[in-house]
C-alpha cells in the first residue's frame, strides 16, 4: 500500500539513507530500531514529507508520489505522532486537533464552537479519551496529551480518501507501564482504520507490538524480522554488527589512568524523576563513558556536576572538596569545563570570533581591573589555533562561520586553553564529519596523557567502548553496571545493550 | 562573498551612509545645511540624547531593554539643580560637588532598576517603564511642578564656551563615548554584555554570573542618563519634570537606526554615535529646509522607518516581535 523504493538522503558529508526499500500493508504494524544515528529519524521525516529523497520513489497503491511538505503528505495520509509533542499548550484540545484545519466549522468568518466541539469529542471518541475538548492542553496529563495527539492525526481518516499510515515517534518513552499496555490496547484496535509505523528503543516493546521490524544500521535496512522469527538477541546483533575499528579511536594510545589521583566523587547523587543513587568516581587520566538511551540520565549527571542543577540527596566531592553550592561558576573555579551537545546554543557565541569564545570563561586571568589584555588572549588564541589545527583565518574570525569540527576545537580549547582538568564532553562529535572526529578522539587522547579526567556521553557505543577506560550504564536514571575497558578486554557492543534496554 | 563589497560589509556601513546620504539630500535642498554652524547646532543637540544612547546601547547589546531614560533624566537633573543651588550656586563654590553626586544617583536608580528586573524576575521592559514613571513622578513631587533654574556663568559655559566651532559640551559627550568605547571593548564588563546578548545560556555556561552582568549594565546605563541630565541642564539652564520627555524616542530609534540588533549581542557605541546623528540630522534638516511644524512630527516617524529598512539586517532575525 505505502512503499518506499530505493529511497536515498544525502547531506553534506554523510550519507543518511542508502537505498532503503521499505513497505507497509493495509492495517499492519512495522516496527523500526536501529542506534543512534542508523537513519531512522531521516527515513521518518522522508515518510511524513519533511525531507525529499535525493533518488528513489515514493508509491502509494503503486502510484509515485511525491511531497512537497508534511503537509502534502497528510493530504495523502500519512499522520505523524511526535515524541516531542507537537500540541500548543495554551489551546484547548479541541483547537488542538483541528489546528489549521478550522475553516470547516466557520460561518460567516465566525467559528462555531459547538460545532468544532462536537466533531472533537468524536475524534477524542476514537482513542477513548473522555475529555471536555474545551479543555486548555496544558492540564492534561502527558499520556493524555498524547492521545490527543493521535486524535488529531485521525481527523484524516475524514479528510482524506484512501489509507492512512501514522507513524508513532516514540511514544512510550515517557509513559508508565499501565499506560504502555493501554496505548498498545488502541494502536492495535486502530489498526481497523490504519496502519501504524513504531519508532522506538525499547526493543521488548517493539517485538511486542509489530507485526515485522525493519532494522537499520549506518542508513540501510540490513534486515526485516516477521513476529517471532528472531530474539531480541538477534535483533541487537543485527542492529550493531560492524567490527570495531582500532585504529580509528585511537586505542592504541590508551594508557591506564593514575588511579591514585582522584578527581571526581559522586555519591549516592539524586535528583527526582532524573536520576537516582548516582555513585561514581573519576580519576586523572580516566576515559569514563557514561552510556545509555536518550533519556536515560546521562546529561543530567553531567549537568550535575557541572552545578548546572543542584541534586536532591547525595554528595559530589571535586578534588577533596565538597560541593555546597551548585553553580556552574563554582565549578569552573575548580576546574570542570563542560562541552555540550547543543553547540550552537551553549558551546560558542556566533557573531564573536575565536580569542573572545576561547577566554570567555577565563577573562579574569586576562584582565587586571576589569580591563582586558587582549593582546595576551590573541597570543594565546593563535596558539591554540596552531595546536589543535583550528581552520580560521585568524583570531578574529567569527567562531560562527566556521565548520562544526573546528567550533567544536574552539570549545575544547576555551577550557583546555584555561587549565581545566575534569572535562565534561557531551556527544562531541555529533555533526561532525569523519576527519573532524579523529582530531577530536586524538584531542580526548591528549588530555588523558596530560592527566585530565575525562566524563564523556559518546554518540555510539562504539565510540563509547573504544575511547572509555570504563563505562558505565544507565537506564532509568540508575546505574545498572560498570565495564572495566582496558585495551584487548573491552566489553562488545551486545554486553552493553543488554543492560540498556 | 564578494570581496569589498560583501554583505556583511554593507550591513556595518551601512548606517554611516545613511547619514551621508542625508547630509547631501538636505545641502541639495538648502545649502546653508552644510555650515559649522549648524552642524554645531546638530551636535549640541545630540549630544545629550548621545548619552541617553550610549548608557541603552549595553542594555540592548544583552538583549534586554530599559526604557527608564526620561524619568530618570527628569529626576537627576531636577535634583542636580536643587543640589548645585544648595552647594553655592556657582561652579567654583562647590556647585561641582553635585556632578558626582548625581551621577552616583544615576547609577543608584540603574541599580535598583537592574536588582527589579533580575530579583523579582520582571521583564526588563516593564520593569524599567514602570522605574521611568516612578522617576518622573518624584521629579514632580520635588519640584510642585515649578521649574529649578541654575545660573551660573561658568556651568553654562558647557554650551557658551566654544572650541573650533563647537561647545564643550559637545567634547564632555566625545568624552564618555570614548569611556562608552573602552568599556565595551577592553573592559570584562564588556565582553560580558555581547557573551550574555550572543548566547545567554552559553554565558550561563562558562560560568559568568549573569545576573550580576545584568544589574552592572542597568547602573552604568543609569551613570551614562545622569550624564545626559547634566548636559541637558547645561543646554537649558533650567530643569523640570518634563526635561527627560522624547529621550525615550530619540535614544531607543537612534540605537537602532545606527544598526544595533534589539535581540542582542550586535553592535556597539559607535552605531549609537552614527544612529543619533542620524535622528538628529532629520530633525535639523527638516527645519532647515522649512518644512511646517506640524509636519515634522509625521516626517520623522516615516524617516526613520526608512532608515531602519535601509540601515539594519532584518535578515537574520526569523520572528519578528
Amino acid at each position: 500500500m505505502y512503499q518506499l523504493a530505493h529511497v536515498d538522503k544525502k547531506f553534506p558529508g554523510v550519507h543518511a539513507l542508502k537505498s532503503v526499500d521499505f513497505q507497509i500493508g493495509r492495517g499492519e504494524i512495522v516496527g523500526l530500531v536501529g542506534e543512534n544515528g542508523a537513519g531512522k529519524s531521516t527515513l521518518m521525516k522522508v515518510i511524513y514529507g519533511a525531507y525529499q529523497p535525493d533518488g528513489g520513489q515514493i508509491l502509494i497503491d503503486g502510484k509515485t508520489v511525491r511531497f512537497a511538505n508534511p503537509r502534502a503528505a497528510m493530504e495523502q495520509g500519512i499522520g505523524m505522532v511526535f515524541q516531542e509533542q507537537s500540541l500548543i499548550a495554551n489551546l484547548t484540545v479541541m483547537e488542538n486537533i483541528f489546528l489549521g484545519y478550522e475553516q470547516q466549522f466557520v460561518r460567516f468568518g465566525v467559528i462555531n464552537w459547538k460545532a468544532m466541539a462536537a466533531a472533537a469529542s468524536a475524534q477524542l471518541a476514537k482513542v477513548k479519551l473522555e475529555i471536555d475538548p474545551a479543555t486548555i492542553t496544558s492540564a492534561l496529563s502527558f499520556a493524555q496529551r498524547q492521545l490527543v495527539e493521535l486524535a488529531k492525526v485521525l481527523t484524516l481518516e475524514e479528510r482524506v480518501q484512501g489509507d492512512l499510515v501514522i507513524l508513532l515517534d516514540e511514544p512510550t518513552s515517557v509513559l508508565a507501564e499501565d499506560e504502555v499496555k493501554l496505548l498498545f490496547k488502541l494502536v492495535r484496535e486502530l489498526t481497523a482504520r490504519a496502519s501504524f509505523i513504531f519508532v522506538s528503543h525499547r526493543m521488548d516493546e517493539v517485538m511486542e507490538l509489530s507485526d515485522r521490524i525493519y532494522v537499520m544500521k549506518d542508513g540501510a535496512v540490513v534486515d526485516v524480522v516477521a513476529r517471532g522469527e528472531k530474539t531480541v538477541e538477534q535483533i541487537q546483533h543485527k542492529m550493531v554488527g560492524r567490527n570495531v575499528d582500532k585504529e580509528y579511536y585511537r586505542e592504541q594510545r590508551q594508557i591506564p589512568y593514575d588511579a591514585g589521583r582522584e578527581l571526581l566523587r559522586m555519591e549516592g547523587v539524586s535528583l527526582p524523576g532524573r536520576i537516582s543513587d548516582i555513585s561514581l568516581t573519576l580519576h586523572a587520566g580516566e576515559v569514563l563513558c557514561l552510556v545509555g538511551t536518550e533519556g536515560s540520565g546521562r546529561e543530567a549527571i553531567l549537568r550535575t556536576i557541572y552545578g548546572m542543577r543542584t541534586p536532591l540527596t547525595g554528595t559530589v566531592t571535586i578534588k577533596g572538596q565538597e560541593i555546597t553550592r551548585f553553580t556552574p561558576r563554582n565549578a569552573v573555579e575548580r576546574g570542570v569545563g563542560y562541552v555540550p551537545r547543543e553547540r550552537k546554543i551553549e558551546g560558542i557565541v556566533a557573531g564573536m570570533n575565536v580569542y573572545e569564545n576561547m577566554t570567555l570563561s577565563q577573562m579574569g586571568r586576562h584582565s587586571r581591573a576589569g580591563v582586558l589584555r587582549i593582546g595576551g588572549e590573541r597570543a594565546l588564541a593563535r596558539d591554540w589555533i596552531s595546536r589543535l589545527s583550528i581552520k580560521a583565518s585568524s583570531e578574529l574570525a567569527d567562531c560562527g562561520n566556521l565548520s562544526g569540527g573546528n567550533q567544536q576545537k574552539v570549545v575544547l580549547a576555551k577550557w583546555r586553553s584555561g587549565g581545566s582538568d575534569i572535562m565534561l564532553l557531551d556527544h562531541p562529535t555529533r555533526g561532525l564529519d569523519i576527519g573532524a572526529k579523529e582530531d577530536v578522539y586524538d584531542m580526548i587522547r591528549d588530555m588523558s596523557e596530560a592527566g585530565v579526567g575525562i566524563v564523556l556521553v559518546a554518540d555510539t557505543l562504539e565510540e563509547a567502548i573504544g575511547l572509555s577506560h570504563s563505562i558505565i550504564v544507565v537506564k532509568d536514571g540508575a546505574i545498572q553496571k560498570r565495564f572495566d575497558c582496558q585495551p584487548g578486554a573491552k566489553p562488545s557492543l551486545y554486553d552493553l545493550l543488554h543492560y540498556m534496554i | 562573498m564578494t570581496g569589498r563589497f560583501s554583505r556583511e560589509a554593507v550591513i556595518r556601513w551601512a548606517p554611516l551612509l545613511v547619514l551621508i546620504a542625508l547630509v547631501i539630500l538636505f545641502t541639495a535642498i538648502n545649502p546653508q545645511f552644510f555650515s559649522l554652524r549648524n552642524f554645531a547646532r546638530i551636535t549640541i543637540s545630540s549630544a545629550p540624547a548621545l548619552m541617553v544612547a550610549v548608557g541603552v546601547t549595553f542594555i540592548i547589546l544583552m538583549g534586554s531593554i530599559d526604557l527608564s531614560m526620561e524619568g530618570v533624566i527628569s529626576l537627576t537633573a531636577v535634583l542636580f539643580c536643587m543640589a548645585f543651588v544648595r552647594f553655592g550656586g556657582n561652579l567654583a563654590a562647590g556647585g561641582w560637588l553635585a556632578m558626582p553626586l548625581i551621577l552616583a544617583l544615576g547609577a543608584g536608580i540603574g541599580f535598583v532598576n537592574g536588582l527589579i528586573h533580575v530579583r523579582l524576575r520582571i521583564p526588563s521592559f516593564m520593569a524599567s517603564l514602570a522605574m521611568g514613571f516612578v522617576g518622573t513622578g518624584a521629579a514632580v513631587l520635588l519640584t510642585g511642578g515649578d521649574i529649578v533654574k541654575v545660573d551660573d556663568d561658568v556651568f553654562r559655559g558647557l554650551l557658551t564656551y566654544r572650541v573650533l566651532g563647537f561647545p564643550l559640551m559637545v567634547y564632555v559627550a566625545v568624552v564618555f563615548l570614548g569611556l562608552g568605547w573602552f568599556l565595551q571593548t577592553r573592559t570584562t564588563l564588556g565582553r560580558n554584555f555581547y557573551a550574555v546578548g550572543g548566547g545567554e545560556d552559553l554565558a550561563h555556561a562558562s560560568g559568568l554570573n549573569v545576573r550580576r552582568v545584568r544589574i552592572a549594565g542597568f547602573t552604568l546605563a543609569g551613570v551614562f542618563y545622569a550624564v545626559a541630565a547634566i548636559l541637558q541642564v547645561a543646554k537649558l539652564g533650567q530643569a523640570e519634570s518634563v526635561t527627560g520627555a522624547n529621550f525615550m524616542f530619540i535614544s531607543i530609534t537612534s540605537v537602532v537606526v545606527g544598526g544595533v540588533a534589539l535581540w542582542g549581542g550586535v553592535g556597539g557605541v559607535w552605531n549609537a554615535l552614527v544612529g543619533v546623528l542620524i535622528v538628529n540630522t532629520i530633525n535639523n534638516g527638516m527645519v532647515v529646509i522649512g518644512l511646517p511644524d506640524y509636519v515634522q512630527d509625521g516626517m520623522l516617524g516615516l524617516l526613520v522607518i526608512v532608515a531602519v529598512v535601509l540601515s539594519t539586517d532584518r535578515r537574520a532575525a526569523i520572528v519578528v516581535k
